[in-house]
């Protein structure tokens, strides 16, 4: 014969047990649910439900040397809610077009090389007006930052050319899409580097101005 | 009393007249005092072979298809670097080489070698398997008027037209030599400190018009091309000290 205490010791440890095992369960989908969030959450690809837009690549050749416009068609993030996201957007589309097996500048990566594009007001440094900077900053020039994988940097062909190329297209895309992209700088995995792949300098702000060729320049 | 002062005097006076006939004589043999002339300035050049040591520059990587193996930058733009030095020196032409063996020179030691010189031209060799034909760059920076105190990071910018110029000899000196070229402006930070005109040539592979049906690596290590390019460039060089740009050596 089982004592009565026993008996209900018995029952509540089992309830205990039960509880716990759905609790740890529900930890355990807990942690697998903030691991996953914490991977990259910003868009590898521009969204296929949005608008299709047109944008206008500036697409290098290493044959002659040159920038050519291209206007493509692409589904865009909107510029008032996200435009970081729309210039990583269109950035990716021209790095995509380096990675294809016929390319004129042919760059391996693709739109992945690209990790996150920041732009951020140019405010003058002699103004002692914080409210003028910030009036300034809602419609005056832009420096963008673009911020490259390490696999990027790691993979690109060396040379003044191919590098510079590289470099200027981002330049003169950013300026066409982004009029008031005044300026570029560039990291790799968040950190200045001093070349891309040996040759073309990094740690200077480019002037997206000196990047477009004049003779494809559109008013 | 007075005619032994006469005689002394006489004596005295016919003393200094043979030690001064002597004196002329002596002269007359030794040779003329050299008049020190003003020599004419040393036309100096500097090459810079990119890379070096650990630092390889471009490399060929996994690339397959060369029948003469790998390929290595540095190894590139030093053989262009001899040839070159032996070319200029042929004509008279004082060289400055920033190394000569397979070392790793510093970027900043490069600029202190070139501004020491005092260079009329300084010409930056590197190579690529990227492009075709010849690539020639100058500084991407604007032209400035000269300082006192040049910055060390902007050093290049009095000397941008002077640059312009050298390049428009480079590229005409390659052209009447078959070779295919490209002009640019670029972000180089080893020109962008170097107060002399300046250049960087990138050499890649011969094109379709260059009559290759070569791999690009094979065609970078073409003694061949190499010498050509080479050939050119000093071609350039002497053209472009016969223009006149032998005078004002460091000066913008």
């Amino acid at each position: 014969m089982i004592p009565r205490y026993q008996t209900v010791l018995f029952i509540l440890l089992l309830a205990a047990s039960v509880i716990m095992t759905v609790l740890l369960w529900r930890q355990l989908d807990r942690a697998h649910q903030r691991m996953l969030e914490g991977q990259s959450s910003a868009p590898t690809q521009a969204p296929q439900v949005a608008a299709a837009e047109s944008a206008t690549l500036m697409v290098a050749s290493d044959s002659d040397g040159s920038l050519q416009p291209r206007v493509l068609s692409l589904p865009l993030p909107s510029l008032e809610a996200n435009p970081g996201a729309r210039a990583r957007a269109i950035l990716g589309r021209l790095l995509d077009l380096y990675a294809a097996s016929d390319a004129a500048h042919p760059v391996p990566g693709g739109a992945a090389s690209i990790e996150q594009v920041f732009l951020l007001p140019e405010l003058a440094d002699d103004s002692s007006s914080g409210i003028e900077n910030k009036k300034a900053g809602q419609n005056g020039p832009q420096l963008a930052v673009v911020n490259f994988a390490s696999s990027f940097a790691a993979n690109h062909p060396s040379g003044i050319e191919t590098e510079t190329l590289t470099v200027l297209s981002i330049c003169a895309t950013l300026q066409a899409n982004f009029p008031r992209i005044a300026s570029v700088r560039f990291l790799v995995d968040g950190k200045q580097i001093d070349t891309l792949a040996g040759h073309a300098d990094l740690t200077r702000t480019y002037l997206t101005s000196q990047a477009v060729p004049t003779e494809v320049v559109t008013p | 009393m007075c005619m032994e002062d006469g005689d002394g005097r006489r004596s005295r006076a016919m003393g200094l007249i043979c030690l001064g006939m002597a004196w002329m004589a002596a002269s007359a043999q030794t040779p003329p005092v050299q008049v020190p002339t003003v020599q004419a300035p040393r036309y100096t050049v500097v090459v810079d072979a990119a890379h070096g040591g650990d630092d390889t520059g471009g490399h060929s990587g996994t690339q397959s298809g060369s029948q003469n193996g790998s390929w290595m930058e540095k190894d590139t733009t030093l053989a262009l670097s001899v040839r070159l030095r032996s070319l200029l020196a042929a004509r008279g032409i004082a060289v400055v080489t920033t190394r000569e063996t397979d070392t790793n020179v510093d970027r900043v030691r490069r600029d202190e070698l070139a501004n020491h010189a005092k260079a009329q031209a300084c010409i930056i060799l590197h190579a690529s398997l990227s492009g075709t034909g010849v690539h020639l760059f100058i500084s991407s920076l604007a032209p400035a008027q000269p300082a006192r105190i040049e910055p060390w990071s902007t050093a290049q910018a009095p000397w941008i037209n002077r640059s312009l110029g050298l390049a428009g000899a480079l590229n005409s000196a390659m052209q009447h030599a078959g070779l295919s070229v490209t002009l640019g402006r670029t972000a180089l930070p080893v020109v962008d400190s170097m107060a002399c005109p300046a250049v960087a040539i990138e050499m890649s592979p011969k094109g379709a018009s260059g009559g290759s049906d070569h791999s690009p690596i094979d065609s970078l290590n073409d003694t061949d091309y190499q010498a050509r390019i080479a050939e050119a460039v000093a071609a350039a060089i002497v053209e472009w000290r016969s223009a006149g740009s032998d005078t004002g050596a460091g000066q913008p």
